[in-house]
């Protein structure tokens, strides 16, 4: 039973509302001896691993910490850069920590509004007459699922692919909306949502649907 | 049950190859437009899911479903696309995409020493095996209309 985000997307793409129920951290610590066996390069002004995959460290991951100092971007807590600590011999054998990256806000926002074209893509490329637009995205590790209600919102639930029973939840999730939200005559349509309430109900469903099942909802 | 049609890529996004079988609606442009507009699909779809997912992901396929169909992507190691329609409930797409790339794809386009990779395929040998395979599996049947 996992659930791992929620996102609900307003009618014309834009993020209204977001939440990181369940993402695991994956970090991986290890010690290196000079030279280094990971290939390393500046990517979005973080340290990414290209090349060299080992001890759970993939690529795609980033540097976070350097003998236990954090690493915001490419710099060390210190003021060092890495690149250059990492280049320096002498500083062998060297702790090394990297995480898979997590999404920052800016990034969620543009990946929901590059969501809204794939959704009628799906719907123009369909070999069928009438199709709707994307219903679940499913690959090797976890589904998403996306309902999009008759006014044109979506709502959409990343969660583990075993996981049954989501459309119930995602019912769940458009009636805690249109209760707290659209009733709330402090929210204006098309807006991101902040209600309290609402926060509240969404987070207490998704808790009780993982840890009791869809059917307790 | 019943399989649409297949797109073929190659790693540069040309389309390699097209063909369908029951497929009931055109998109209403040229084949290569719907290419395009295909592969760009795809591509969006890789890099949104690689962004989304809290984990990371393993293999090169990956599926997604409408309420009608069933679009199925199998990606190589060479990055060569194999993208398969099919209904919704279809079974076991996965290996026969697999099967399609050692068997078909593999057999009688990289063995054939006329085929240049880096064009669409023109291979009548090859169009009627791939038509062998994708006719005998399970997933194909045409529904009853």
């Amino acid at each position: 039973m996992t659930i791992h985000s929620l996102y609900i997307l307003s009618k014309s793409g834009g993020l209204i509302y977001q939440l990181d129920n369940n993402i695991p951290t994956i970090e991986n610590e290890k010690t290196f001896s000079y030279p280094l066996e990971v290939k390393l390069e500046v990517q979005n002004r973080n340290i990414m691993v290209v090349y060299g995959q080992r001890d759970g460290i993939k690529v795609g991951h980033t540097l976070v910490s350097v003998n236990g100092m954090k690493v915001t971007g490419q710099q060390l807590d210190d003021g060092r850069d890495a690149m250059q600590v990492l280049a320096n011999e002498t500083n062998y054998p060297i702790n090394l920590k990297f995480a898979r990256p997590k999404l920052t806000t800016n990034e969620k926002i543009f990946q929901a509004s590059m969501f809204y074209p794939l959704y009628a893509l799906a719907c123009q490329l369909s070999p069928e007459t009438r199709s709707s637009g994307i219903e679940t995205i499913e690959s090797d590790n976890f589904r998403m699922n996306c309902f999009q209600t008759l006014t044109g919102v979506k709502f959409m639930l990343i969660s583990d692919p075993k996981q049954a029973g989501i459309d119930t939840l995602l019912h769940r999730v458009y009636e805690i909306y249109s209760d707290f939200a659209l009733k709330n005559p402090f929210y204006s349509l098309e807006m991101p949502i902040r209600c309290e309430l609402f926060d509240e109900h969404i987070k207490g469903t998704l808790e009780q649907a993982e840890r009791l099942g869809i059917s307790s909802i | 049950m019943t399989i649409h049609n297949l797109y073929l890529f190659d790693r540069d996004g040309q389309l390699l190859y097209y063909t369908d079988w029951n497929r009931k609606k055109q998109s209403g442009m040229t084949r290569d437009e719907e290419a395009k507009l295909m592969y760009g699909m795809i591509f969006s779809i890789k890099s949104f899911v690689a962004k989304v997912s809290p984990v990371d992901l393993k293999e090169g396929y990956l599926t997604y479903t409408t309420n009608k169909y069933r679009l199925n992507l199998y990606e190589t190691p060479s990055r060569l696309k194999f993208i398969l329609n099919t209904d919704i409930h279809a079974q076991g797409i996965k290996e026969l995409l697999q099967q399609i790339y050692t068997q078909v794809y593999v057999e009688y386009v990289v063995y054939n020493p006329l085929c240049n990779l880096k064009k669409p395929i023109e291979s009548e040998l090859f169009a009627a095996k791939l038509d062998e395979v994708v006719k005998q599996s399970a997933a194909y049947a045409s529904r009853p209309a």
